[in-house]
């Protein structure tokens, strides 16, 4: 009995090693892309949401075709990650020379309907920069387009003064110029790693 | 949010469905065809259905949701894919309807199946399923590979349908209930091993999740929480689920084979003698 067992153990290791190395190494060439942002084509549907935007209007994803689009989910009572990603993002697109600007759009959707209305909204992205769309919708709309990129919101309960944060995605999904999902970028690269990732994306397609 | 938004699938997959409609429908229809002698008994019933339950619960219902969003239910969601439903499964020991099935499959279609016994054979050799047990945990857990798996829905799919399957195949090898001294079923004493050493790799794994200080698994925080929970207190709860359950269950698993050694001890000696005889 043992012997069988030695026997089987002899051709069965270096069976387990080479399928070990086999997945080992595909990890590594995973990586290989000169991207700082994380690869995420065809991990991912291409872009696709109906909502409405600063001016209560209905859009659609249509809207903003033909430009790299940079989407973010937040809310304008947010202490801490969208501001600062609103504004790197604004300090990353302004380091831009005027015709590669034009090819950038930020797409800013707050998921927190309740407080931040149109006009709210509006005068949060206009801040931040000219090349920000604040966009919003039913909750139920954004459940929506949140589950598309796997990403998901939720409330924690009012305090005394009426205000309750709101935990969110706080990566940024980058969208190529006919929509397919490219990048995920993490809100720690720095605004030389996303202009670097952006460039690259842009130029690609002229 | 109605008690029927908690029970509906969050992410709908026809498949799955029908594949636990399938199932439960077989087994209902084999126990009420199979002769007195061989039903099962009313306990063995209730694990399987439980079992069946539990696993179609954390893929469709609003557990799902949570699995997707939080680190630690997503360690419970595998947990009950991976080893409680199996085993609850495994236990109830299904045989008599999964033969009563098998006699009713044409000699024509046996054949045509017949590859696939040969791959089930290769895949419960215990070197191999033991590899594929543990394995199938590290490579979900691997941080680049669970940050893709989050991020897409189909590797998302592949992995709860593949962690099931393998849990399936894995605690049916170490609890099968035919006697190896007279079947060609895993022996005691080697099911013991392998349960012992699937337990003290997942205790690796989950030490280190458990006792990681940097952020192993981001993209919670990246792709945004269920509830705002501290990031450190998800990581910890889920390395806890992925350290100590997992654990447990071989340490069981170990102990209820042993009382089933201890139980047929000297049961089929006469056999075994016979048998040695016969090699000799």
């Amino acid at each position: 009995m043992s012997t069988r067992f030695r026997r089987h153990r002899t051709k069965i290791i270096p069976a387990i090693s080479t399928v070990v190395m086999a997945i080992l190494l595909t990890g590594c060439l995973g990586n290989e892309e000169d991207w700082h942002g994380k690869n995420i084509s065809g991990l991912m549907p291409e872009l696709e949401f109906d909502l409405i935007n600063s001016q209560g209007d209905p859009v659609s994803s249509n809207d903003y075709s033909g430009r790299v689009r940079m989407l973010f989910f937040g809310f304008t009572s947010c202490p801490d990650v969208c501001p600062t990603t609103l504004q790197k993002l604004n300090q990353v697109t302004s380091g831009l020379s005027p015709e590669l600007q034009e090819e950038v759009l930020t797409l800013f959707v707050s998921v927190d309907p309740q407080r931040d209305n149109p006009e709210r909204l509006a005068e949060y992205v206009d801040f931040f920069g000219d090349d920000i769309v604040g966009l919003t919708g039913e909750e139920l709309q954004l459940r929506e387009l949140a589950k598309r990129y796997r990403t998901t919101f939720g409330y924690e309960e009012p305090g005394p003064d009426g205000n309750y944060a709101v935990s969110h995605s706080s990566a940024i999904y980058v969208f190529d110029r006919e929509g397919n999902p490219r990048l995920l970028i993490r809100p720690d690269l720095s605004g030389e790693e996303i202009r670097h990732d952006l460039v690259a994306l842009i130029q690609e397609g002229s | 949010m109605s008690l029927l938004d908690y029970l509906l699938p969050y992410d709908f997959s026809p498949l799955t469905v029908l594949s636990y409609m399938l199932v439960m429908g077989f087994y209902g229809i084999g126990l009420l065809r199979i002769p007195d002698q061989d039903r099962p008994g009313a306990l063995r019933i209730f694990a399987f259905t439980l079992g069946v339950i539990i696993c179609y619960a954390v893929m469709q219902t609003r557990f799902d949701y949570y699995a997707q969003y939080m680190f630690f239910v997503h360690r419970g969601q595998h947990l009950i894919l991976h080893h409680i439903g199996p085993i609850l499964i495994a236990l109830s020991n299904p045989l008599p309807v999964m033969r009563f099935w098998f006699e009713k499959i044409s000699p024509g279609w046996r054949r045509t199946l017949q590859p696939l016994g040969c791959v089930y054979h290769v895949l419960q050799q215990p070197f191999i399923a033991l590899f594929l047990f543990v394995g199938l945990i590290y490579f979900w857990l691997w941080p680049s590979i669970h940050f893709d798996a989050m991020l897409s829905r189909d590797l998302y799919w592949v992995m709860n349908w593949s962690m099931l399957l393998d849990g399936l195949l894995f605690w049916w090898l170490i609890f099968d209930p035919r006697p190896p001294a007279i079947t060609s079923s895993l022996g005691y004493g080697r099911r013991m091993l392998v349960l012992a050493a699937a337990g003290v790799l997942q205790m690796f794994l989950g030490a280190w999740i458990v006792f990681s200080r940097d952020m192993v698994y981001d993209v919670y925080e990246v792709c945004g929480r269920a509830w705002p929970l501290d990031p450190e207190v998800d990581q910890l709860l889920g390395g806890m689920l992925t350290y100590i359950p997992p654990a447990m269950m071989s340490i069981l698993g170990i102990l209820l084979i042993l009382r089933r050694a201890m139980h047929e001890d000297g049961k089929y000696t006469n056999h075994s003698k016979n048998l040695e005889r016969k090699a000799s």
